[in-house]
């Protein structure tokens, strides 16, 4: 037997959205008021702004991830080796007072404040896919400027072929640099990463100082940060401190921890599997059904040539 | 051990196996399985298989080593919650993960290592269940039943390299868990070892003794 109840409440008692929603502005807003930095005093760049006008010509159309999906399912190894260790303690990462030593094969070697940076280069943005070695992926709208214009600022001498990418090396503000068990470590600290110079050249490839409208996030690598988006994710150096113009290909972290799952090149391809798991399909996160990974992540068009005449499956 | 103890004791090991599930279900219910929900469920629940699994198979050192035999009542319920979780965790990977795509999971099975010993070890948990039962027991005869159910210590030790071959370098967990299965399995060798020992013994001390003489 169907017993029919009346509604519990009346459609009409419900509050009106924009009214609680004002609501929660307001004790925002006093919340604020009570944690607002003196004037003069240091204000926090988490979560602060941070725009640029969107270059569409290197921006996808789709609409990107939830930024709290993005800043809470990382990879940060300096964190953890969680996804969520980024998130819960990338309070520790002190991005300012921050600087950049960009030296190596260059005429004109310098150390530039992030902020100087962030001054002298027009930011962008772009909305690139990510995607991870462990076959899911992400769309994320990217702030920042071509690494090649910094590049070109400290003038190459011709002799430098790779550019090597060094993380910080802090355990006070990285807790998993410092030796656990029988000091053990996930990787070898610094995180090291490189690219060869015409890769670091490429108008794709961003040195980034925000996303989603706003400052870089401690755990997606604030202040500053690589995103290659032909490659897979961990080619993407975070938190960098160091950017140098070398003739040897560097001997990055993660070939050295196990060189036989990833590789130099790391670039994104959907015919060769990692050593345990395939790469033809990935989860975009927040899809419910796989989708089928592209060659070079999508990017074939303007990074194919870059790599003619090389074996893919060698050099992975 | 009294009948109602023993009563109490099974009615925790259900709360203590249902708890993860209720707690998936709850963060499922709050949208609360963070930005990659299906790993979150196939991890969760892959790592409870493995949990109440070393569980299940620590009843019987626990009573070598303590001399308790109330762990043995528990045996048979913690086997099946891990079947359970097992059947669980596998349905996740077809439904959710690869959402009916045989051809893709197939060749992943045969292909990948770590999905092979995953296989290994659910094909070697299904004839525990389906001979769990007292009429099965009966049915097969004690003897010929313990020597099935020795196919718990593959499921272990597949489960255990499933989860080593998997996990990414730098996590550790997996080898917490496999340093606890070989202290299980350790202390069954050892026990072993003694009575094969003592049995030898006596059966040298039987037969040297008239040729002594």
């Amino acid at each position: 037997m169907l017993i029919r109840r009346a509604p519990r409440f009346a459609a009409s008692e419900i509050t009106d959205p924009k009214l609680y929603l004002s609501r929660r502005e307001l004790m925002a807003g006093a919340a604020a008021l009570v944690l607002m930095p003196a004037p003069g005093g240091a204000a926090t760049p988490k979560g602060q702004a941070l725009t640029a006008a969107r270059n569409a010509a290197f921006s996808l159309t789709e609409p990107p991830t939830k930024i709290d999906h993005a800043t809470t399912y990382n990879n940060f190894y300096e964190f953890g080796v969680n996804k969520d260790d980024p998130s819960r303690l990338a309070h520790t990462l002190r991005p300012r007072p921050w600087t950049v030593q960009v030296d190596g094969l260059v005429h004109k070697p310098k150390t530039f404040d992030v902020d100087e940076l962030i001054r002298l280069f027009p930011l962008e943005e772009r909305v690139y896919s990510l995607r991870c070695v462990e076959a899911w992926s992400m769309v994320i709208p990217w702030i920042g400027f071509p690494l090649a214009s910094l590049l070109k600022r400290v003038e190459p001498t011709g002799q430098g072929k790779f550019v090597e990418f060094t993380t910080l090396l802090d355990p006070t503000q990285f807790p998993a640099q410092k030796p656990g068990f029988f000091g053990y470590s996930s990787l070898d600290w610094p995180y090291v990463e490189g690219l060869r110079l015409d890769e670091a050249l490429h108008p794709l490839t961003l040195l980034t100082v925000g996303m989603y409208g706003q400052v870089l996030p401690n755990p997606n690598g604030a202040p500053v940060r690589m995103v290659v988006p032909w490659k897979y994710g961990f080619k993407s150096a975070k938190s960098i401190v160091r950017i140098r113009l070398v003739s040897e290909q560097p001997k990055t972290s993660w070939e050295k921890a196990a060189s036989q799952e990833y590789g130099f090149y790391s670039n994104v391809n959907p015919a060769v599997s990692h050593p345990r798991w395939s790469q033809a399909d990935e989860r975009r996160i927040g899809e419910f059904r796989r989708r089928a990974t592209l060659p070079f992540n999508g990017y074939a068009d303007q990074v194919a040539s870059l790599y003619t005449g090389m074996d893919l499956k060698k050099f992975y | 051990m009294s009948h109602r103890a023993r009563i109490a004791l099974k009615i925790a090991v259900w709360g203590v196996c249902l708890t993860p599930l209720a707690s998936l279900a709850y963060r499922a219910w709050t949208d609360d399985l963070g930005a990659n929900p299906i790993s979150a469920v196939t991890n969760t629940l892959g790592d409870w298989t493995l949990r109440i699994l070393l569980a299940s198979l620590a009843m019987t050192p626990l009573r070598i080593v303590l001399g308790l035999s109330w762990p043995i009542a528990l045996r048979r319920l913690l086997g099946l919650f891990a079947f359970a979780y097992v059947c669980l965790h596998f349905s996740v990977w077809i439904v959710l993960d690869f959402f009916f795509d045989w051809a893709r999971m197939g060749a992943d099975i045969v292909k990948r290592p770590y999905i092979t010993l995953g296989m290994l070890a659910l094909l070697s948990l299904i004839p525990l269940a389906a001979t769990s039962t007292t009429g099965m027991i009966r049915r097969l005869g004690a003897r010929t039943w313990t020597r099935l159910h020795r196919l718990a210590y593959v499921a272990g030790v597949c489960g255990v390299l499933h989860y080593l071959w998997l996990a990414k370098v730098g996590v550790r967990d997996p080898y917490w868990y496999a340093a606890a299965l070989a202290v299980l399995l350790g202390v069954r060798a050892w026990a072993w070892g003694r009575r094969a020992v003592r049995r030898r013994g006596a059966g040298v001390a039987a037969t040297s003794t008239p040729a002594g003489a």
